[in-house]
Order: structure tokens, then sequence, then C-alpha cells
């Protein structure tokens, strides 16, 4: 039934509700929509600039501290854990192995951090299960070497200043996708400043378009 | 202050509009697409160690070597092997889509009998005794050699193994598919002695006249050839197309030289007479009468009239052969496999002969097979020695079935590599022939028209989950024997068809069992193959010889001197249909697998329709793109017509290789069989189906 009909039929009997004389009433009770509006507006848009993206992720800390700043200086380069296997791949993450080039069974140092890795991977002979910021789902072929081998890339191009950092910030994981939130970035409207604020598809394809004149098939790194 | 609807409205739209301004909204459409690509019962693949394990491709008869990238040890990825001495890392789309065959819905899981006009399930053991039971009540009868074998296999420990278990059984009545080596070893028997193999020596060649020999297109080694061609431009090689039509290799080469469609053989023929003409010819080799009949019926004005090739043309092509430094003649159009003449091959190879291109540098070799098997003497009883030393039933595996059509003669049937029902010419007649069969088992991996045909079934691995020597054939100018190698454990409950043979031969007993007593395939490959076992199972493979033969074998024209003739395609009508070899479609025993098919062109295969290439000019009503009625002789199919100016007019070609029924979605139920078609034109003295074409007409649909 619509609008007009229920006016016409409530007309009649229940007169005194409504009456012909309703126009201040409508006013009242414009008012007070735009209240109601305003406030659920204000409150939905600060959820969702403010709350939203703390529930969308969770927060994981690193298995312990890792100190990128001082690693670099003792070893000197970037190359002594993230280098090229015989294969052509890359150590992103080096294993214990790599580790224990230099750490022996007796902590280096003093630190907490160093104590935990001794005591509960080095002693136990554990991968450390570090948590990859950088991590792309497993449906994306991705060659570091083509990058920055072949097409002489930069690090940092892709992964900002993390070597100079001296402490582990927390992981933080998409609770729908399950993927980092580097992959989107840390602004929740993905807006970046750097090209190494968020590493979406888009990303590649910017990149790609710029330096190569094309965007990229979709088999190059969706195999 | 009351509130009322309009209260409500204002906070929903309120609502509605702070989310929207929010970047909630983005963000939730990116993660919830993300979300849905991860449900969990999405398949990924599985994350784990890469290896990468050798092994030799036998899907067909080109013997490349493979390497299979594995993930925590299931295989992955078909790659060509690097360094390899067929295929030096190159591979074919039907070599790295060959994990697909080992899931292909069409595949023999189980051993399976034949009850009614149903296959049901049977053990290992039921299939074996089965087996053996029937064979042993045929021997029983005093007649052994009423077991036949339609085998694919010429070459390797698995044909001799068949071959001696054939033997030991007591017949000799074992036929081989047409394949290039076959009709190859057929032109060397003829023309230079029994037991050769011919080899083209491609890759030092510096001008390859190729008699229509789809080089580029899955003739002989594949991918040996296709690198071959390759090279050539470095080479500064030059490479002659005989064809009667543009196809790829004709497109690649440096001229094209158009021919009517089954005069090849007169065309070499004629080039021999101008090079007789000339006293160009090389050597002391027996040519009376073979020179007589060339001066007499091959004049260039004759092969003019035959070939359609300009008498000057003809001559000028015969001096640019002669004065090249390499020169080398291809025969077998196509593949060179199904509906090839002697004639055809062997009047090439006589051109080779006079060309003094026999056993040299870039020429063509006249090799003997690589002998490096040896197997012990086989235990024969009575039976066998009597029933091994009658008669064949027939020359061929044509012939065999024209006999079995008429009048039978096989109790039991063996079927090892080959799927006669689909790819011999006229199939429906090999399916009456085989029906006159009464006992038929087949060995295949795959229910394939032949298998469906058959009474008992025992599933043989693929070359992905066994061991196996692979011997280079298809003309390549050298010998490598290669090793297959499992890369995966049998995904089904199939067996090795070496394991199910001396399984069967051990059911058997007696003499049969004493013939066959290995405790497995694997160890009786060790054995036979001891001479080289240690560098086949450490290298991988052994380079018998790649070297050109010593000296020069004698060559007897007599079969071409004995004028034989022509095969005339069957039947009447406007056009000659030809069948036409596509790298990317499988032929014979093998079937292509679902990606190959997925490749194909629409200019091949159109939906449903295979699609027939015809020249505009001869095309009458008929416009591109139309549904028009294919009749032979044979039979009629619904076709898609597809304009093709580099057909010569009044030829039609049709796609060789699709119109598969059996239960496989991805690749049966597309096209036609165009050995549906035709008919087969038996060529006397060599048995050989010689119908390279047969006459059709096409009207609108």
């Amino acid at each position: 039934m619509s609008e007009l009909e229920n006016k016409a039929n409530d007309g009649p009997e229940d007169g005194a509700h409504h009456g012909t004389d309703n126009g201040p009433k409508d006013d009242k009770g414009l008012g007070l929509g735009v209240i109601f509006f305003m406030g659920a507006f204000l409150v939905c848009f600060l959820s969702g600039w403010l709350l939203f993206p703390k529930l969308l992720y969770s927060k994981k800390e690193q298995p312990f501290n890792f100190d990128h700043k001082l690693h670099a200086e003792e070893t000197g380069d970037c190359e002594t854990c993230h280098f090229f296997r015989e294969d052509g791949t890359f150590s992103g993450i080096p294993g214990l192995q790599a580790c224990m080039e230099c750490h022996t069974d007796e902590p280096m140092g003093e630190s907490e951090d160093e104590a935990v890795f001794v005591e509960e991977y080095v002693a136990k002979g554990k991968e450390v299960p570090w948590l990859i910021y950088a991590k792309q789902p497993d449906c994306v072929f991705f060659s570091h070497a083509a990058h920055t081998v072949a097409g002489g890339m930069d690090c940092k191009t892709c992964h900002g200043h993390i070597g100079e950092s001296s402490s582990s910030r927390p992981y933080e994981e998409n609770r729908i996708t399950g993927y980092s939130r580097d992959i989107w970035g840390k602004n929740i409207w993905g807006i970046k400043k750097n090209s190494w604020d968020r590493m979406k598809m888009d990303d590649c394809a910017e990149c790609h378009l710029e330096k190569m004149g094309h965007k990229g098939y979709c088999f190059q790194c969706h195999k | 202050m009351k509130i009322d609807r309009r209260s409500f409205l204002g906070l929903g739209l309120g609502a509605a509009a702070g989310v929207a301004l929010s970047p909630v909204g983005v963000k939730l459409t990116d993660d919830s697409s993300i979300w849905t690509q991860n449900w969990p019962w999405t398949p990924v693949p599985e994350d784990g160690k890469i290896t990468y394990d050798r092994s030799v491709c036998s899907l067909c008869p080109g013997a490349c070597g493979i390497s299979v990238k594995k993930i925590n040890g299931r295989p992955v990825k078909i790659e060509g092997l690097d360094d390899y001495p067929i295929n030096n890392g190159g591979a074919c789309p039907h070599g790295i889509s060959g994990l697909q065959y080992l899931y292909d819905p069409a595949r023999i899981k189980t051993p399976l009998k034949k009850n009614g006009n149903k296959f049901e399930k049977i053990s290992w053991d039921e299939a074996i005794s089965l087996v053996a039971q029937k064979l042993g009540e045929i021997r029983k009868s005093g007649t052994p050699e009423s077991l036949g074998l339609i085998t694919g296999a010429d070459s390797g420990s698995m044909a001799q193994l068949f071959e001696r278990f054939m033997d030991a059984f007591g017949s000799p009545n074992t036929y081989n598919m047409p394949s290039l080596e076959s009709n190859l070893a057929l032109t060397a028997a003829a023309l230079h002695g029994a037991d050769r193999n011919l080899g083209f020596d491609l890759d030092h060649s510096d001008f390859i006249l190729s008699f229509g020999a789809a080089i580029i297109e899955g003739w002989g080694s594949p991918v040996a050839c296709i690198q071959a061609n390759a090279s050539r431009r470095e080479r500064k090689a030059k490479l002659v197309q005989v064809d009667y039509r543009l196809s790829n290799t004709a497109n690649a080469a440096d001229k094209i030289i158009a021919v009517k469609p089954g005069t090849e053989a007169d065309l070499a023929l004629g080039i021999c007479a101008v090079l007789l003409a000339k006293n160009l010819i090389a050597g002391d080799v027996n040519t009376s009468a073979f020179a007589a009949m060339l001066a007499k019926e091959y004049t260039p004005e004759k092969v003019e009239a035959i070939t359609g090739v300009k008498a000057a043309d003809m001559e000028a092509l015969a001096m640019e052969f002669i004065k090249a430094k390499a020169p080398v003649a291809v025969p077998g159009k196509g593949r060179g496999d199904v509906g090839q003449s002697l004639r055809e091959f062997a009047a090439v190879q006589a051109l080779n002969a006079l060309a003094d291109r026999l056993n040299k540098k870039g020429g063509v070799f006249v090799m003997y097979p690589a002998d490096y098997l040896s197997f012990s003497e086989n235990v024969m009883d009575d039976a066998a020695k009597q029933g091994a030393s009658k008669a064949k039933l027939a020359g061929s595996v044509n012939e065999l079935v024209d006999k079995l059509e008429k009048d039978g003669g096989l109790s039991a049937l063996f079927i090892y590599n080959a799927n006669p029902c689909y790819a011999l010419n006229n199939p429906e007649k090999v399916k009456v022939a085989m029906d006159k069969v009464g006992f038929k088992v087949s060995f295949s991996s795959f229910m394939d028209e032949t298998a469906l045909r058959s009474d008992v079934v025992l599933p043989a691995s693929i070359f992905l989950e066994r061991l196996e020597d692979v011997v280079s054939g298809g003309g390549l100018a050298k010998t490598v024997v290669g090793l297959c190698r499992p890369m995966v454990k049998p995904i089904f409950d199939t067996k090795h068809p070496g394991d199910a043979l001396i399984l069967l031969a051990q059911a058997m007993g007696d003499s049969i069992a004493q013939s066959f007593s290995w405790n497995s395939y694997d160890a009786c490959l060790e054995q036979v193959t001891g001479k080289i076992w240690d560098t086949l199972s450490g290298d991988g493979y052994v380079v018998i010889d790649d070297k050109p033969p010593v000296g020069t074998p004698a060559t007897d024209f007599t079969f071409l001197a004995s004028a034989p003739k022509a095969a005339v395609p069957m039947g009447e009508g406007d056009y000659t249909l030809v069948p036409v070899d596509k790298m990317r479609l499988a032929v014979g025993s093998m079937i292509s697998s679902p990606f190959a098919v997925k490749i194909i062109s629409d200019k091949v295969l159109s939906g449903k329709y295979s699609v027939v290439e015809i020249n505009p000019a001869t095309a009458g009503i008929l416009k591109d793109g139309d549904i028009a009625v294919l009749k032979t002789a044979m039979g009629k199919a619904l076709v898609k017509i597809g304009f093709n100016e580099g057909i010569m007019p009044g030829v039609i070609g049709m796609p060789r290789g699709l119109g598969h029924a059996f239960n496989n979605p991805y690749v049966a139920g597309k096209g036609v069989n165009v050995n549906d078609l035709i008919g087969p034109v038996i060529e006397p003295g060599s048995g050989l189906d010689a119908a390279f074409g047969i006459k059709a007409t096409l009207s609108k649909a």
C-alpha cells in the first residue's frame, strides 16, 4: 500500500494524531531525522576510519626482535644474508644455517633477543618462524633476479628502509584474507607516498608500465 | 520529541553515508574478493622442495630427453633436457603436456574384462589367469599361430619382449602399425638390404629437398627436425618443399615446388632421369633396367604432364640439387606414416643414391639397427617351433585387416602401443575385422577406440611411471638409446606391460615360462642391456652411433625398375581430399592431450567441426565459414569450410588427429577422423596403404 493511500485511509479515523495542521510536526520530525542522520553518520564514518582498521588486522610479534641496522653494520653489506642461490632463487629470509655462519651456540652479546635465538632455535636446531612482511600470495610468481639483477632495481624500491631499522615492528595480518598488511599498505585507503608503501598487482603494473612500456601479461606472474 | 519513521530513515541514511565515506567499502570489497579466492576447498598446489629428474619421452618416436620438475616428489612440469643428443633442451607441445596423460579421464585404472557390452573390474591375478587360460586353450588346440600381435613399437626391449613371447608361443603373426620408421625400414630393405634403417642428416645438409615431409610439423623426431630447420639460416642451407599446400614447412622453405597430390614419386624419378640424361649420377650402381625405364617413362615432358611441375623448373631443380655440396632428398609426406607408398619412398631414396648421398655427411645414412640388446636364446617347444615357422597370415597390418574381415584367421589378438580402430584408414572395416577375432587383449593405458573393443585389458603404466629403453627413430641420422625412468609410482592399478607379459608367460608355464624367467621387467632390462647398462643408467642415454656409416651401400633398383603403379585415389568427385598433419595434433596410437587440443587454431578445429582447407578458386558456391557435407566413397561428414589460397585448386585438406570417440571430454567428440572418410588402397609388393587421399564432393549443408 502506498503512503498516499495510507494517509487517505487513516485520515478520517485518526484525525487527532495526524490532523490537517501537521506542518510544524513535520519540521520536528525532520530535525530529529537530521540529528539521527548526523549521529549515525559520525559513528559509522569514524568507526570506518578508526575502528575498522583495528578490527581488520590482527597483530603478531616476531619470534624475537631483529636488528637489521646492527647486522648490516657487522656484516658490512646486505648480500651476506640476502643472496642468490646457485639455481638463481633468492634467499629472502636466510635460514638458520646462514645465521650460523656467524653465530655460534654461545650468545653474541647480552640482549634478551639473542638469548631467545640461541635457546629456542640454535640449541634446538629449529628454523626461526619469521613472519614475512612482504610475503606475496602463492598465486604470484616473482623473481628477485629478474628485478634486481636483470632490471637493476634497488631493494629499497619495494622494501623501503627496512635495512636501517633496529627493531622489528609487529606483523599485521588481514583477518579476512590472511595477507600481510604491507601488501595493501599501512594507509587504509591504499594511498601510497613511496613506491614501497604497498605492493598490490596494480603497483606492479604501474612500475612495469613506466619502465617496460607495458603493464605485462597475466601469465608473467600468474603461472 | 517523537521518534518516528523519519528518524530511522535519518539513522539509516546517516549510517550509509558514514560507511560510504569511510574506507570500509573499498577495503572490504577488495578483501572479500581475495577471500573468495582462498576458500579452503580451492585446490592449491602443494609447496615444497623442488627437484629435477631426467627421463626420456616415449610419446612419439622422437625420443627426446626430458627434465621433470617435482615438488615434494610430485611431478609438476616437463621441460626439454639440456644437452640431450636429440633435442638439446627443446620440447614439443605434446612433451610438455605429458603430465596430463597421468590423470587423463580415459586412463584405464584397473584390469578389465568384457562382460556383454560392458567392462567389469577384475584383479591382476584374475586377468592374468584368464588370458593364460584362453591362450592355453589355443595352444592345446594345436594352432598357436592363430595368436596375433598388432604393435606400434618396433625397436627397443619391449618390442623384442613381445616378439619373444610370440615366438615362444609359436606364432609368426606380428604386425606393425605403419610409421615413418617402418616405411623407412621397408625402403631400406627394398633398396639396400634387410634389417636396416635410414637416417637423414638434416643438421649437416646444405640443400634439403623435402617431398612433402612436414619437417617442422611433426615429421621424424619433431624437436630435432625443428632445430635442424632453425639452424638452416646460420648454415646457409636451403630447403625446397615439394607440396600441394602451403604447410608451415612450405612456408619456411626457400622455394616451393607445387605438385599434384600423389605425384611426388614421379617428380623424384623425373629428377633422377634428368641427372641420368646429363650423366651426373654416381658410380657403378646397377641401373640398367632402371635407367632404361627412367629414360623412357620419365622424360621432362611426361613428368610435367603427370606432376604439373614445368619441365624447365624440374631440370633447374635437378641441377640445383646435384650442384649443392651436401644435398639430401627427404621422403614421407606429412608425418610419413599412414597413406604412404613404397614407390614414393623408394623413388626419393633412389635420387639420394644416384646423387651419391648415401652414408655422406649431410646425406642419408643407411644404418644398422642399434645392436645393444642381448636376450638369451628363446626356449621353444615343438608346438612353438612348428607354429612360428608357418607363413604369416598377411604381409602387413592393412592386409591383415582385409584378411580378417573376409575370412578371419586369428583366434586371439594382442594389441600393444597401437590404436588401429582409429589410426588406419576406414576404421569401420578395422572394427569389423577385430570383431572376427575371438579374444582380444589390449595392453593400452587409455580406453581408446581399440581398447574399447577388446575382451581383456591389462592396463599399462604410462611412460612417466615406468622404466624402459627408448631408441631414437624417426629418420634421425644417429642412434641414441635413452632410459625412460619412472618419475612417479603408478597412479592407478596399472603395470608395466613388460611385467604383465612376464606374469602372463609364467602363468602359461612350460617352455614359455622358461623363456621369461625374470622376476620383473626392470631386472630383464638390466640383464639384456648388460653391455651398456652402466652408462645407460648413469648418464641416462648412450649414443650408439652419430657418424656416417663407413662405405657406400649397394642399391638395388629392381623394385623401381618393375615400374610399380602409383596409387589412384578411390571414388569420384570434384575434389581430392588429403589428410593434413599438424604439429599440435597427435596421430597414431598417441592421442593429443587436453592442452594440445586447447592450442589448436580455429582454422583447424572450429567448435565441433573439422575445418577443411579449400582454395577459394574451386570452392564454387561455398563460402568461407560455411558448414558443408563432405562425401567420399567411404562416408560423409559435416565440416566447416576454411578458405586457404595456399592449397592447390581442386585439393581439400582436412586435419588428421581429430574425431576421437572415447571417454575423454577434452579430446574426444571434436571434429571428424579423416581416416573415416578414406579407404585403404593397398600397394602391391609392399602391403602399404598408399591412399594419400580420396576423391570427394562438397555440398552446402
